[in-house]
C-alpha cells in the first residue's frame, strides 16, 4: 500500500491529461509528465541521506511532485506552514533532520549551511533531465510506512507531528473515490493551503479520479473568481472564511448571481459556516451543490459530509429539525463511526452534547514521540465537542477545551455565538469564558459590527435575554474591527482571551 | 497456500492483471487470477501459461472485487483478461457508494 500507487494507477489510465495547473504562473504537468519528474525525484532522495522530505512553499507544480516522490523514496513528506518564523521553523527542522528541504528561493538562505540538511530551491524541483530512464515501479507497499507528517497547530507547547501512514490516507482516498470517476473537463480549484490536510487529501482524490487541479497559490477572492471562470472550475473547496469573503466580493459588485455556471461543486468545511454566509452563497449559486465537510488531521482529513441534497433539504424544510442541519457537518462517511461520550467516557443520548470520537481505517490519531492516543477498541477522541440529532447528523460545538463553565453549568460558546449572529447588526462574533470570582467563569462576548450598524451593549444583552437561559447572556461585551483567525478559518480564541485580558 | 497481507500487491501468473490486498482473512487463502496462483509482485518471478477459460472474465482497474463472505477486498491496479477466484469461486465486484465530492 503506497500512494504512489494512486498516481501510477492515474498515469496509466490518462497519461496524457493536465494533472496540475499552477493558477498563478500557468504551468502545467500531466500525469506522465509528473509521474517521470516524481520517480526521478524519487531516485536522487534515496541517493541523498535524507530521511525526511520538507516543503516549505505555497502551492506548486512542485508540492504534488514532493508528496509522490517522498511516497515512492521511501520517506515521510512534511510540508511546513510558511507563515511561521524562521526561529520557529528551525526548530520544527531541527525535530526532522537529516532531511531535504525545498523552499522558495528567498528563504533559501535563512536555512543553508546547516548540519544534517540538504537545501533545494522549489523551481528547481520541476528540472527535468529528459533521460526518460524506463521506471521501475520499486516503492514499497508496507502499509505501515509513514507518508506523511504534519505538525499540528498546537494551542500549547510545541507543535506535535501527526503521523499519517500510506494505510490511512490510501484506506480515505478508495472509501471516498471513485478511481477514474472525472472526465477530462472536470477541474478543482484548490486553495487550501499545502501543509493543510485538505490540501494533502485534495492532491491525492483528485489525482485518484483523474480531476485535473488548479492551484491557487495566495488566496484572494477576485483571485479565485477570476480562476474558477478562466479555467470552467467544476469542483472548489473553501474555508468559511474565503466562501465569506467570496460572496462579499460577489456583493460589492451588485451581483445576485455569480455567474459561474460551470461550478458543479462547492465543498467547504475547516471551521464553523456561519449560517448567514451559507444561505447567501446558495442564492449567489444557485447551480451549484453545496457540500460541508469535517475532518481533522489525525483523521487523514474527511469523516463525515453534509452532502447536496441535505442542503436542500434543510433551506426548503419549514421543521426546524431540517433546518438546523444546515450548520450541522452531516454524517459520518461509510467506514466511518462516530460517537459523541461525556466527560467519564460512556456514549449520550441524541442531541447531547459530548466529546466527538471517531474510528475508522483512515484514523490515525498517533503522534512522533508521543505514540497513539487511540483507545484499545481503536476510538480517537477528536477534543472536539458536538452532538448527534437521531438521524446522525453531527453538529460541532466548538472545542472540547472551550466549554464555559459557569456555576456548574456547561455552556456551549457556540449556541450563543449562533444566537448574537442573528442579530442585524453583527458582522462576526466571539463567545469565551473569562474569570469570574462568583461563578468561577462568565460569558463574555466580542462583536464585530456590520458597517454603518450601530447597537449598545444593553441592547445585545437584551437580544440574547429573549432567546436563551439567563446565563447564556454575557456579562461583558467588547466591540473590536475584526476578529483573529488563522489561515484556514478557525478561529483563535485564545488570542481573544489574552487580548480580552 | 499463502495468508494474505493487506498492502500487499500481486499480480496474475497468467495475464496483465495485478491488484493490492484491501482487506484479508488471517488464514490461508487460495486466491487465482486467471485459474492461476497469483504471484508476489515484488518476486521477479514471471509465471507463465494460459487463463483457464472459466476464469476469462477480466479485471478493470480502479474496480475493487470481494469474496462471497465479504472478509476479503482487492483492487485491481492494473486490468488483465483473467478473473478471480478463491478456492475456484470467482470474486464479486463491489459497489461503491457514490460520495459528493468534498477535496
Amino acid at each position: 500500500m503506497n500512494v504512489m500507487m494512486l498516481l501510477e494507477m492515474a498515469n496509466s489510465a490518462f497519461p496524457d491529461r493536465i494533472a496540475f495547473t499552477n493558477g498563478a504562473s500557468g504551468e502545467t504537468l500531466s500525469y506522465s509528465q509528473l509521474f517521470s519528474r516524481v520517480g526521478e525525484r524519487a531516485r536522487k532522495i534515496r541517493a541523498s541521506d535524507s530521511n525526511r522530505f520538507v516543503k516549505l512553499d505555497v502551492s506548486s507544480l512542485s508540492t504534488p511532485l514532493s508528496l509522490f516522490a517522498s511516497g515512492w523514496a521511501g520517506i515521510p513528506y512534511v510540508p511546513l506552514n510558511y507563515r511561521l518564523t524562521d526561529e520557529e521553523i528551525m526548530r520544527l527542522i531541527e525535530r526532522v533532520k537529516p532531511a531535504t528541504l525545498v523552499t522558495s528561493d528567498d528563504r533559501i538562505d535563512s536555512f543553508q549551511n546547516l548540519e544534517g540538511l540538504e537545501v533545494l530551491d522549489s523551481s528547481d524541483l520541476l528540472a527535468h533531465s529528459g533521460e526518460d530512464e524506463s521506471l521501475e515501479n520499486d516503492w514499497g507497499m508496507d502499509p505501515e510506512e509513514i507518508a506523511v507528517l504534519l505538525f499540528t497547530s498546537g494551542t500549547t507547547g510545541e507543535p506535535k507531528a501527526a503521523m499519517l501512514r500510506h494505510k490511512h490516507l490510501v484506506s480515505y482516498i478508495l472509501g471516498s473515490v471513485e478511481f477514474a470517476s472525472a472526465d477530462e473537463k472536470e477541474a478543482s480549484l484548490v486553495c487550501v493551503p499545502p501543509y493543510h490536510i485538505a490540501g494533502i487529501a485534495a492532491i491525492l482524490s483528485s489525482v485518484y479520479s483523474g480531476r485535473h487541479v488548479v492551484q491557487l497559490p495566495n488566496f484572494s477572492a477576485e483571485e479565485w473568481i477570476s480562476l474558477v471562470r478562466k479555467h470552467q472550475v467544476t469542483n472548489a473547496m473553501v474555508v468559511p472564511t474565503m466562501l465569506k469573503r467570496i460572496v462579499e466580493c460577489l456583493e460589492e459588485t451588485g451581483a445576485t448571481n455569480a455567474e459561474m455556471p460551470h461550478l458543479a461543486s462547492l465543498a467547504y468545511g475547516g471551521g464553523k459556516m456561519p449560517l448567514p454566509v451559507i444561505e447567501k452563497a446558495m442564492c449567489l449559486f444557485p447551480d451549484t451543490d453545496f457540500s460541508n465537510a469535517y475532518g481533522l488531521t489525525e483523521t487523514s482529513s474527511t469523516i463525515s459530509v453534509l452532502g447536496p441534497d441535505d442542503h436542500r433539504e434543510a433551506v426548503a424544510s419549514s421543521d426546524e429539525l431540517f433546518r438546523r442541519r444546515l450548520v450541522s457537518v452531516g454524517r459520518a462517511l461509510p467506514g466511518v463511526e462516530i460517537q459523541i461520550r461525556d466527560e467519564e467516557g460512556e456514549e449520550v443520548a441524541s442531541n447531547t452534547r459530548g466529546e466527538i470520537y471517531v474510528r475508522g481505517e483512515q484514523v490515525s490519531g498517533e503522534y512522533e514521540g508521543r505514540g497513539s492516543v487511540v483507545d484499545s477498541d481503536g476510538w480517537f477522541p477528536t477534543r472536539d465537542a458536538g452532538s448527534l440529532d437521531e438521524d446522525g447528523f453531527l453538529f460541532l460545538e466548538g472545542r472540547a477545551d472551550d466549554v464555559i463553565i459557569r456555576g456548574g453549568e456547561n455552556l456551549s460558546p457556540g449556541e450563543i455565538e449562533d444566537v448574537l449572529m442573528t442579530h442585524e447588526a453583527v458582522n462576526d462574533v466571539a463567545v469565551i469564558g473569562i474569570a469570574d470570582e462568583q461563578w468561577g467563569e462568565s460569558v463574555a462576548a466580542v462583536i464585530v459590527l456590520k458597517s454603518n450598524f450601530q447597537v449598545s451593549e444593553e441592547d445585545l444583552q437584551s437580544f440574547v435575554r429573549e432567546r436563551m437561559r439567563s446565563s447564556r447572556v454575557p456579562e461583558k461585551i467588547e466591540f473590536w474591527q475584526d476578529l483573529p483567525y488563522n489561515e484556514t478559518g478557525k478561529l483563535l480564541r485564545r488570542v481573544v482571551r489574552e487580548k480580552l485580558g | 497456500m499463502p495468508t494474505l497481507k493487506t498492502g500487499a500487491r500481486l499480480k496474475s501468473a497468467v495475464c496483465d492483471g495485478e491488484i493490492m490486498v484491501v482487506a484479508a482473512p488471517s488464514d490461508d487463502v487460495n486466491l487465482t487470477c486467471g485459474g492461476e496462483p497469483m504471484i508476489d509482485a515484488a518476486s521477479g518471478e514471471s509465471g507463465g501459461g494460459d487463463i483457464h477459460p472459466d476464469h476469462a472474465v477480466g479485471i478493470a482497474m480502479g474496480k475493487r472485487y470481494i469474496n462471497e463472505a465479504e472478509t476479503l477486498e482487492v483492487l485491481c491496479v492494473k486490468a488483465g483478461d483473467g478473473g478471480l477466484a478463491v478456492d475456484g469461486a470467482l470474486l464479486l465486484q463491489k459497489d461503491t457508494k457514490k460520495l459528493p465530492k468534498t477535496d
